[in-house]
């Protein structure tokens, strides 16, 4: 395009324009460059989780308690009943104070005391998981004060506790905004024919809003299915089968960081096939999730 | 070319080098030759498979204003987005037909679409100065991009543009405050300054009056008139006594039932839209607004 | 007729108080429910502190920048630990962000939503992966890669500057940076991402109007629009990498010693307390306990300062929240 109008100021940049236009390819370039850095990572994690974990599944790896070290062969049962068990007593414990705090803020917190507790749900969402383990050993483990049975030692119940501080701001913040998409005129309908308030949020807004809940306790436990750090000095580990919540008891992300340090070879095997079986889980939990719910929720820990 | 050439001119010669330097224009830029016109050849918008424009054909007098009238939701905006190859950032949006600006198609292969916008300005219905940027950085930003290293040139070619646009008088003294620290009557003057510091041939403006007050209003629309002496300006209007006041051209679009895309209905010299429009729907439109 | 009249405002009335006890019970109810995260977050300052109390009385302030740390000579300067954590989580924190935005400019800016859409769930994939399952591939994987074929020739090529200069092993200072760095780069791109989609259309549309490239648009107006929110991202992303534990523990090597390469082997204050923890008594334990507290702190502010800028940039709203 030349213009006698601006042909000078043009031609004179022509130059000028054939490297601007080379310096946004090269950014662009650099952009994709980006995306495959970040890309292959997951990429390189999944093929070494198949190919090192595939060789250690075995029916005797969900069917055996550990043998004692160094004696190859042996399962890792108690470990996975114990995460479940676990996992389950923190659902119990942390999805109810979760949901009831997404109500408060979806229902009430469009103020200062809204604002308040969610900077604290914040707050929460961001400790790092050791502290929180330490903060549960504090105060269940090395609580000698005799106060309650599971005080004074170290107990699935404490690990439990620590798993749902953990699970506690993820559901929360999900089930407020899955809440919040709950359409006005669902709940004025409701409040038309008299409902109070609580009402209409227990029998219209909750079920309505319950898939999107659900997502976002299931998300929450594929968060802390996989979590280690904050069971070291709660749950401890166990090289047994247990069921007591009062003592203490073995999980699958622990077993693998065991295994992991471990100098023995099948150890390793069974650390990957360990890490094969959660990471498959928690895929499998989030794909699932997304399929029933599409990408508005993911996980934000 | 067509027909514009056969109508009666008004103001395409350029004001003489005494009126320009009052102006405050520093950079002598030739317009003695030819004017630049706009020609549409069928051409179609569409968003993804949705068609918004329908084969829309004219030509656009150079060194005039021409104004873009017609309902609501007409696709107005996606027609003037097509001359400056804006429309092309709505996702999946394509253009069929050809533009022909001073004698090339600006869809024809080849063309870089940013190199058609320097040449195209474009000032949007809510003011959009860079919030990050100065006011005087705001004017320079396009200047920038052709290459424009000299401070002092920077400062001239900046004061010109202001000064043309009409907003010099008023932020002279605070050239190093946010683009967003005036008034929004301001900020789109600022805009259309930022538009013209480039000296580009044409400068298309979508209801650029819309989010204003009457009194500012009013200055955008002396400010059209002036600038019409030396750029072509593609204006949309929803305010039909706006058209009336500051365009030569008039082109009345239309949604058509039947496709639900927007045709051009009639498209001629103001006063006969409207005060002889042949097509019985542009008499509805405008008698029905006038009322 | 009259009396009854005059009497039919008290049901109303009462129902009313029923209702709004109902009201009141269940507001109240979800309230404690909420007040229970502010609970633990003062119950932690407390309760650590009350454990690490005897640490801290016995160290003082000056513990933070003592890098003497001998248990065995009670000695519990947690300097070389800050400085493990400094190196690491800001190398993460520099790396990632670097990626984030680079990769949330293509997928917002750059890359039509077939694409786009499928590699932001693929890193948001990168999230869902446990840090004990990445400390893993961390030993057996990349840092064997490290040791025989990267580290090799990074002190080939660059053995002459000092921080180069050193032998690759398997753990080491570099494995935990580059584990961080994929660790929270999911966090970083999420909020980044969402960041940069915020910047209005009329910005991006009134640089290119000008005639600008997409990269001088991404330059020019993008970048500086989004910029105090994508800080917010990687403080965000910082505060995930300071408290990261046992990936890093498995990687980094434990060992207590100012790095002077990027091959050392250190430690980071989380894996300390991984580590050490559980042969800790009295005075040892207190001190870890007190490392923790520190950690609770450094990640409490961090917090508080990225959604300070987050709020600034969303006013008020999480981005993710949509209607
Ligand atoms: N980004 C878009 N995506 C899809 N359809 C659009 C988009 N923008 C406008 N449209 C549609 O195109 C038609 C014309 O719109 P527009 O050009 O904005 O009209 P006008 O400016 O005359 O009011 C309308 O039907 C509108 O719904
Ligand atoms: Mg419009």
């Amino acid at each position: 395009m030349t213009s006698p109008g601006n042909s000078a100021i043009l031609q004179q940049t022509a130059a000028l324009y054939r490297r601007r236009r080379l310096v946004d390819r090269l950014m662009t370039g650099v952009m994709v460059v980006a995306v495959i850095v970040a890309v292959v990572p997951l990429f390189f994690i999944l093929f070494y989780l198949l190919k090192e974990g595939i060789p250690g599944l075995s029916l005797d790896l969900f069917t055996q308690e550990p043998n004692r070290p160094g004696k190859e062969g042996g399962g890792v049962h108690n470990a996975l009943v114990g995460s479940g068990i676990m996992v389950g007593l923190a659902l119990l414990i942390g999805v109810p104070i979760a949901v009831g705090t997404g109500i408060f803020l979806s229902e009430y917190g469009q103020n200062r005391a809204g604002s308040f507790i969610r900077f604290f749900i914040e707050v929460m969402a961001g400790i790092p998981s050791i502290t929180i383990g330490l903060f549960v050993y504090s105060l269940i483990v090395a609580n000698q004060s005799g106060l309650l049975p599971v005080m004074g030692h170290f107990t699935a119940f404490a690990g439990a506790l620590a798993l749902a501080i953990l699970l506690v701001p993820i559901v929360a913040r999900i089930t407020e905004e899955m809440l919040l998409l709950v359409p006005r005129s669902l709940r004025e309908a409701s409040y038309a024919l008299g409902a109070p308030r609580w009402r209409t949020v227990l029998r219209i807004v909750l079920p309505t809003a319950l898939p999107g809940i659900i997502t976002g306790i299931m998300l929450g436990l594929s968060r802390i299915a996989g979590e280690a750090a904050a069971l070291l000095f709660t749950a401890l580990g166990n090289q047994f089968f247990s069921t007591d919540i009062n003592a203490p008891m073995d999980s699958i992300p622990r077993r693998i960081y065991v295994y992991a340090l471990g100098p023995y070879d099948y150890w390793h095997e069974q650390a990957w096939a360990m890490s094969l079986i959660l990471v498959a889980t928690i895929l499998i939990i989030s794909l699932v999730v997304r399929a029933l719910f599409g990408s508005r929720v993911t996980v934000r820990s | 070319m067509t027909e514009t050439q056969t109508t009666p001119s008004t103001m395409q010669v350029p004001p003489p080098p005494v009126v320009r330097a009052a102006l405050g224009a520093t950079v002598p830029v030739a317009k003695e030759a030819p004017p630049i016109t706009i020609e549409l050849r069928d051409v179609s918008a569409f968003y993804g498979k949705k068609l918004a424009v329908s084969g829309v054909s004219m030509s656009i007098r150079a060194h005039s204003v021409t104004a873009l009238i017609g309902p609501s939701g007409c696709g107005k905006s996606t027609l003037i987005r097509t001359i400056n190859r804006m429309h092309e950032f709505a996702p999946g949006a394509r253009v069929e037909g050809s533009i022909i600006v001073d004698g090339v198609n600006i869809y024809g292969p080849g063309i870089d679409p940013a190199r058609v916008r320097q040449r195209i300005g474009m000032v949007f219905q809510k003011p959009n100065p860079f919030p990050t940027m100065s006011i005087a950085d705001n004017v320079a930003a396009g200047l920038r991009f052709m290459g424009i290293r000299s401070k002092s040139e920077l400062r001239d070619r900046v004061e010109s543009a202001l000064k043309r646009a009409a907003l010099w008088d008023e932020v002279k003294n605070d050239l190093k405050k946010p683009g967003i620290a005036i008034s929004g009557g301001q900020q789109q003057r600022l805009c259309i300054a930022r538009a013209i510091a480039v000296e580009p041939d044409i400068v298309l403006m979508d209801e650029p009056c819309s989010a204003l007050d009457p009194i500012a209003t009013l200055k955008i629309e002396d400010l059209m008139r002036e600038l019409a002496r030396d750029y072509t300006i593609v204006t949309v209007t929803h305010n039909m006594q706006q058209a009336a006041r500051v365009s030569d051209q008039t082109a009345f679009m239309l949604m058509d039932p039947g496709d639900l895309a927007g045709h051009l209905v009639e498209y001629g010299p103001t006063s006969d839209i409207f005060t002889n429009p042949k097509d019985s729907r542009t008499e509805d439109y405008i008698s029905g607004r006038f009322g | 007729m009259t009396t009854r009249d005059l009497s039919r405002p008290r049901r109303p009335s009462s129902l009313q108080n029923r209702l709004q006890l109902g009201d009141w019970t269940f507001r109240t109810l979800t309230g404690l429910a909420g007040l229970v995260a502010m609970a633990v977050i003062v119950g932690a300052f407390y309760e650590l502190g009350s454990q690490a109390w005897p640490a801290i009385k016995h160290g003082g302030i000056s513990v933070l920048w003592d890098t003497s740390w001998n248990p065995g000579r009670q000695e519990f300067g947690v300097g070389v630990f800050v400085i493990g954590t400094l190196i690491t989580s800001m190398f993460a924190l520099v790396a990632a962000t670097i990626i984030a935005v680079l990769v949330s400019l293509f997928l917002v800016e750059v890359a039509p939503g077939y694409i786009s859409r499928p590699v932001s769930y693929l890193i948001e994939l990168l999230a869902a992966i446990p840090s004990v399952v990445y400390g893993l591939w961390g030993i057996f994987v990349m840092g064997v890669f490290v040791r025989d074929h990267f580290g090799p020739v990074v002190v080939s090529t660059f053995g002459w500057i000092p921080i180069f200069d050193g032998t690759p092993l398997i753990t080491g200072l570099f494995s935990a940076c580059v584990i961080l760095t994929v660790m929270i780069l999911p966090t970083v791109m999420a909020v980044s991402r969402d960041v940069i989609a915020a910047v209005p259309r009329s910005q991006r549309e009134g640089l290119m109007a000008l005639g600008a490239t997409r990269w001088e648009m991404i330059r020019l107006t993008v970048l500086p629009y989004a910029r105090s929110g994508v800080m917010g991202a990687a403080i965000l992303g910082l505060a995930r990498a300071v408290g990261e534990t046992l990936a890093v523990t498995l990687v980094i090597g434990n060992s207590v010693r100012i790095p002077d390469n990027i091959f050392s082997p250190a430690y980071t204050m989380a894996s300390v307390i991984a580590n050490q923890f559980p042969e800790a008594t009295g005075l040892h334990q207190s001190a870890l306990i007190e490392v923790a507290l520190i950690l609770l702190a450094i990640t409490f502010i961090i917090n508080i300062v990225a959604r300070l800028l987050v709020w600034k940039v969303t006013g008020g709203h999480r981005a993710v929240v949509q209607e």
